[in-house]
């Protein structure tokens, strides 16, 4: 990189990262302080453009920033202390480095002078988070500094984005230089921007034109590269069904007759049903994940695979490619549309539809007359008006929120897919709501998953944040007794969370009646300040949901649910579609 | 079956971590390793040969290449190359022995580099199959210590 002869004043490291951030765009800022970032926080209080949030726990402090960053489509970053600071954003940054979500995490780091030694709040934080980030960077050199933050950002938010670290050690906080921050990046290894092949590109237009049966299988690069008005087109030029990843949810409307909505384990069955018959799935922007997949020999049998990417490496990874096109989806897609004959395919089409009719997401009655919380999903879509930006935890919460509300917008289904992190479901939700202070954000949880970063619920009180919080509360860890319900011979080891009917290891001794609700979430929500309301009966559901959305306040909404629900329809791990599962009791 | 991976890399800590997470966290152990500066002083070339399937080595590849501070990587096991690897071995070698050592060190065109009262030190340079001739040679006489560069590579005719 090319550095000025601009002469910049002296300042400290310190103040070189609040500069950096302001420099780079950041508008919030999600952390927690400590020793070793402490001069970075004193430049931070003095700083008018860095809105600054205070998580209860470095990983709400992540998962805000990832929130954050999925809902606006811009980089989220926190800053950290060392040692516990850091070690307690490792869940968060693997996170988003599966998911490809655009974050920067600067920690404190104890001086160089005693890095190794094992020295207070110290931890080899570069190693513990090579694995889970992009890239990361150790400060040795104050000079260095402003160089890295620019890279930094860079690296986040180019090619296939993703969570980039900066440690800084005390020392180089409060060590001063003069380098200016220069625009432009130039690292020999790096470089992200690929137009795509023309050749691959008029192969792809080709074999897509001559297709009989093709399908499009969208995944979350349509989201984050913004490109589904182009996909939309390119759908419906030339009357492609669409089947949608989890995290590709929004990426095309499912209100559009060519939506085959999402496909998978957990999937439509008609989207499986065309993977299977198929003869060209292209695939845009996702990546084989196993929960898509199934059986890999046996995947879309009858078809050629086409490959749209950003990440060579997801290139044949699990599945064979027969046209891999590596690159942006942005110009990849314009240069392709002009190609694409316009084409009916109606008996494709018609044979999709009607798939998609005699197999819709369906779910039982409740045989105690409890509350279904497919209902709970379906009544959330009802009410919001289809508007909500839904985000979810992990387990049945997510697949029903998936599967019941009509996903039709792109950055309105936010979902920790490839890691599968419970307890991300609440400070996303926060992360979101201040990132599009104007929608209406609702987090979909488990009465698991909430106890998982529960302590964040402070965050949007003190903020007055109008988020809609509804925990799905089964008494089960749902999704693992659901998995021991069909593969384990029904022995529910640790997945009952009220304290009765527990296996022997398990057992609890209980002088005298429990209390019906443990933890009782009402009085919890109460605590830090919020509204809260249990609802027991489906005829409650949408007064209680229209209560909570029409308030400017940040609600709990706690939905006693039938206990033992099923996911349904299932395709069971390395399945095919042949053993589709659709009732499960 | 053995690859032989050669990758441009920047000259900077923490890449060789990031290299080697890799391999070892796919369960694949590295057989020899070598790092050592390129022409350009900002970058470093490693020589890396290990044993594996062929389908998760090139995912490996790729994932190497998609690294930041990783310019470039090579799988030179099914392109022309030239390899040679450099060992340097202390034999055990009292007055009477030292003819017969000599002389397989002659045939080998292996330098001595080191002499002692009761040993010999040689330097052999050669490809991996070379060496293992030239150990199963002097295997018989008593090893005293033994160190092997382990494999470096270039492609031939241009990258």
């Amino acid at each position: 990189m090319k550095t000025d002869k601009e002469t910049t004043a002296m300042r400290t490291g310190a103040r070189c990262v609040i500069e950096g951030l302001e420099k780079v765009g950041c508008k919030v800022l999600f952390g927690y302080p400590g020793g070793a970032i402490l001069d970075v926080y004193d430049e931070l209080a003095k700083s008018d453009k860095i809105h600054f949030i205070l998580p209860r726990h470095e990983q709400g402090a992540v998962h805000m920033a990832d929130g954050y960053a999925r809902a606006t489509g811009e980089v989220g970053f926190c800053l950290v202390t060392s040692g516990p600071g850091v070690t307690n954003t490792v869940t968060g940054l693997a996170t988003a480095n599966m998911d490809g979500v655009p974050l920067v995490c600067i920690s404190g780091q104890v001086a160089t002078s005693i890095i190794g030694n094992d020295a207070f709040q110290e931890a080899d934080t570069c190693g513990i988070t090579r694995s889970v980030t992009k890239h990361n960077f150790f400060v040795r050199d104050v000079n260095d500094l402003p160089r890295i933050i620019m890279e930094a950002v860079y690296i986040a938010r180019t090619g296939k984005p993703g969570p980039v670290l900066i440690d800084v050690p005390k020392d180089v906080q409060r060590a001063k230089t003069a380098v200016p921050f220069v625009e432009g990046f130039s690292r020999p290894g790096y470089k992200p921007s690929h137009e795509g092949h023309p050749r691959m590109i008029t192969r792809l237009a080709s074999i897509i034109n001559n297709a009989k049966k093709p399908l499009l299988y969208v995944g979350g690069g349509v989201i984050a590269s913004n490109t589904s008005d182009l996909v939309r087109e390119l759908a419906h030029k030339s009357n492609i069904p669409v089947a949608t990843t989890l995290m590709g949810l929004g990426a095309f409307p499912e209100k559009d007759d060519l939506a085959l909505c999402m496909l998978g384990m957990h999937g439509l069955i008609a989207s499986n049903k065309a993977l299977e018959a198929c003869d060209l799935l292209v695939s845009v922007g996702a990546r084989f994940d196993d929960r898509v997949t199934g059986k890999i020999s046996e995947f879309a049998p009858n078809a050629k695979i086409a490959h749209i990417d950003i990440d060579p490496s997801a290139i044949g990874k699990s599945v064979r490619c027969d046209l891999p096109v590596v690159g942006h989806l942005e110009p990849i897609l314009k240069e392709l549309l002009p190609q694409i004959h316009e084409a009916k395919r109606e008996a494709w089409v018609e044979q999709c539809l009607k798939w998609k009719e005699e197999d819709p997401f369906t779910y039982p009655q409740s045989p105690t007359g409890a509350i279904m919380p497919q209902y709970v999903i379906e009544q959330i879509d009802e009410v919001s008006k289809g508007n909500a930006l839904i985000c979810t935890d992990v387990g049945q919460n997510q697949m029903f929120s998936a599967q019941f509300f009509r996903h039709n917008q792109p950055r309105h289904f936010l979902s920790s897919g490839g890691l599968g992190t419970m307890g991300f479901g609440l400070p996303a939700v926060i992360g979101a709501q201040i990132g599009c202070p104007k929608k209406l954000c609702v987090c979909v949880t488990g009465d698991g998953g909430m106890q998982m970063n529960a302590q964040e619920i402070v965050v949007a009180v003190e903020h007055k944040l109008p988020i809609n919080v509804v925990i799905l509360n089964n008494g089960y860890l749902g999704n693992v007794r659901q998995w021991q319900d069909m593969f384990y011979n029904r022995v529910h080891s640790s997945t009952i969370l009220t304290q009765n009917n527990r296996p022997a290891n398990e057992h609890i001794e209980c002088e005298e009646e429990n209390p019906p609700y443990l933890p009782d979430f009402i009085k919890l929500a109460e605590a830090h300040g919020a509204c809260a309301k249990r609802i027991t009966k489906a005829e409650d559901v949408a007064a209680a949901l229209k209560e909570a959305f029409d308030s400017p306040k940040p609600w709990i909404l706690e939905f006693i649910v039938e206990p033992e629900s099923n996911v349904m329809p299932m395709i069971p791990p390395a399945g095919t579609v042949a053993d589709t599962i659709r009732t499960f009791k | 079956m053995k690859h032989i991976i050669n990758a441009i890399v920047e000259n900077q800590p923490g890449v060789l971590a990031r290299i080697v997470g890799l391999f070892s966290g796919r369960g694949y152990n590295i057989d020899t390793l070598n790092v050592g500066p390129c022409a350009d002083p900002m970058l470093s070339r490693m020589t890396i040969t290990v044993l594996g399937d062929d389908h998760v080595l090139e995912q490996v590849i790729k994932q190497l290449n998609k690294q930041v501070d990783i310019v470039k990587v090579l799988d030179l096991t099914s392109l022309r190359h030239l390899e040679r690897e450099l060992i340097l071995v202390e034999i055990g070698a009292p007055r009477n022995k030292r003819p017969e050592i000599m002389d397989i060190a002659t045939l080998f065109r292996a330098e001595i580099i080191g002499v002692r009262e009761n040993s010999l030190t040689m330097q052999y340079i050669g490809t991996q199959e070379q060496i293992d001739d030239f150990l199963a040679m002097i295997r018989p006489y008593s090893i005293m210590d033994l160190s092997r560069s382990g494999v470096l590579a270039v492609s031939r005719g241009g990258e």
